[in-house]
């Protein structure tokens, strides 16, 4: 049995509070699945779940907040379902008796039964009559099998039965968009109660709000037992200051910050790199592309910072527990501002190995789910060296301080008309200036240097980014 | 060139408000001058000008290269030059 547990989104975080599970206990989870939503002072995380399992029993409930480390839930692996097969043959018998109680479908279950669940292939000690179709189209269609009240022989589920059962569950979901999903849940609105105004019905958020004012409507009788996973609307559960608030989010950075000055002895570098070749390939590029192709000059920022740490990759890492643990993998944390402040740095995972474009549309989509709250948490935690460019921002250069556990950060500042002088001849040249911050017990400036020459390098030869 | 509807000056100025209020949901459009430069106003990055622009563009028909991103600082700005385009 495997502990899933609160992640660490960061240095800066010591406890989160479970947003929302999007698994129940019986489930099938694959390595890298979303099974938890999160609240952090960073907003809603994805979390994702690190090996095949089954969904054996969750520890903690939504709304409950819980320090880093809290196991939330129990997954079993398939090491543990091979010692339950075995266990399975010797307990059909009661397993049998326990189908005839069939009533609290969302209930957890013991491990035996559990597995049995999820229109995976029949095992052993068999409980649910399903007909193969059945199963077949419930996985199709990721309709739990419990939840199915069989109407075939002797009450086997048909895959009638399945498909009746969707289009019920359907109608009895209404169709909602993401933020009056969560404003419903913030003021404790009864979706089901909702008439929508949106496209095809759907309520927005204005249907919320509107809901909200009205005074609530006498308790109704409790809806049928069918209940998806995320609709449940949760009730109001903090008042203190609302996670993800910019009030929040400035604590954590404050905090993690001063950590970083207390205990990273910082060293920092710069000099000053000659866009022209750069910007002149960007604007060709951009010149036969589509509006919607473009490239913005990040993309090139970005690929050449991967590329010059490949070639010095002794800035890419972590400094965890007085030791050195330089990472293979390049993951450029790119810091993106949000707007009602603060900012978030999610990973762009092996920048190195990716296209131009494929930077560009990795970044699109970065920036788009940073915003709106919708980070993974890998994103937040794997990043082996921060990016910040403040290139939109008037600011010439940037010194940056240290997220730990990494130990280096590249500050990229404006590109700018600067007067230059080469070959003997002083002309006007868009500069842009570059620096890295290290950390001394890491590296040393010789190492910074290195790196400061190859991304120049680099930025010369865009081409061959 | 793809035209998709004909836009008049005020349909225009409301199409471009609301793109902006995609970008930016707390901005007040009723105290935005039409004369003042809507990224620094707004302070959108050029993530965000990016994506107004596709916007635009997939709205109006008209084509934007990035040459002439320069001449696109404020309301009146876009208007003049999406209009002076329009099929």
């Amino acid at each position: 049995m495997n502990e899933f547990k609160m992640p660490s989104l960061g240095a800066d975080m010591e406890s989160g509070t479970v947003y929302n599970w999007m698994v129940k206990p019986g489930d099938a989870v694959k390595r890298g699945d979303i099974v938890a939503e999160v609240e952090t002072a960073k907003g809603v995380i994805e979390i994702e779940v690190f090996e095949d399992g089954i969904v054996h029993k969750i520890l903690v409930e939504e709304g409950s907040d819980v320090p880093v480390g809290t196991v939330l839930a129990l997954i079993q692996t398939e090491e543990d379902e091979a010692e339950a097969a075995v266990e399975a043959v010797v307990e059909p018998v009661m397993a049998v008796a326990e189908a005839a109680a069939e009533h609290h479908p969302m209930d957890h279950r013991p491990l035996v039964s559990a597995q049995k669940t999820n229109g995976v292939a029949p095992k052993a000690g068999e409980r649910l009559r399903v007909s193969p179709r059945a199963r077949k189209r419930a996985a199709d269609l990721g309709v739990d099998l419990t939840l199915v009240t069989g109407t075939g022989r002797g009450g086997a589920i048909t895959a009638d039965d399945v498909e009746q059962f969707m289009a019920r569950q359907k109608a009895e979901t209404p169709r909602i968009t993401p933020l009056a999903r969560r404003l419903a849940a913030d003021l404790g609105v009864d979706i089901h109660k909702i008439q929508g105004t949106g496209p095809q019905g759907a309520i927005c958020k204005a249907d919320i709000e509107k809901a909200a004012d009205r005074p609530k409507d006498v308790a109704e009788p409790p809806k049928a037992e069918v209940k998806k996973a995320a609709e449940p609307p949760k009730a109001v559960k903090k008042e203190k200051p609302r996670v993800g608030s910019p009030d929040m989010m400035r604590q954590a950075i404050a905090l993690a910050m001063a950590r970083a000055n207390r205990d990273i002895p910082h060293y920092y570098l710069e000099t000053q790199i000659n866009m022209q070749a750069a910007m002149a390939w960007l604007e060709a590029e951009n010149m036969r592309r589509s509006l919607r192709e473009r490239l913005l000059p990040a993309v090139i920022l970005i690929k050449a910072v991967a590329k010059a740490l490949s070639e010095v990759p002794e800035l890419n890492g972590f400094w965890r527990e007085d030791s050195l643990e330089l990472q293979e993998s390049i993951h450029i944390g790119f810091a993106i501002a949000l707007r009602q402040g603060g900012l978030v740095t999610p990973a762009i995972h092996n920048a190195d190995l990716l296209t131009v474009d494929e930077i560009m549309e990795k970044l699109r989509d970065l920036i788009v789910r940073t915003r709106a709250g919708r980070l993974r948490g890998s994103e937040l935690t794997d990043a082996t060296v921060t990016l910040t460019s403040l290139g939109d921002l008037g600011v010439e250069k940037v010194y940056g301080v240290i997220y730990p556990p990494q130990i280096a950060l590249v500050g990229l500042g404006k590109i700018m008309e600067r007067p230059w002088a080469e070959n003997g001849m002083l002309g006007v040249r868009p500069m842009m200036s570059a620096t890295v911050a290290g950390d001394h017990r890491a590296s040393d400036g010789l190492v910074g240097a290195r790196f400061l020459e190859a991304l120049n390098r680099h930025l010369q030869e865009v081409d061959k980014l | 060139m793809i035209g998709k509807q004909i836009f008049n000056r005020d349909e225009l100025k409301r199409l471009i408000f609301e793109l902006l209020a995609d970008i930016a949901p707390e901005a007040d459009f009723d105290t935005l001058g039409l004369d003042e430069d809507i990224r620094l106003d707004l302070d959108i990055d050029s993530f965000d000008f990016l994506n107004f622009l596709i916007g635009l563009n997939e709205a109006t028909g008209v084509d934007i290269p990035e040459a002439d991103y320069g001449q696109l600082v404020t309301t009146n700005d876009i208007c003049d030059y999406i209009l002076a385009r329009m099929p």
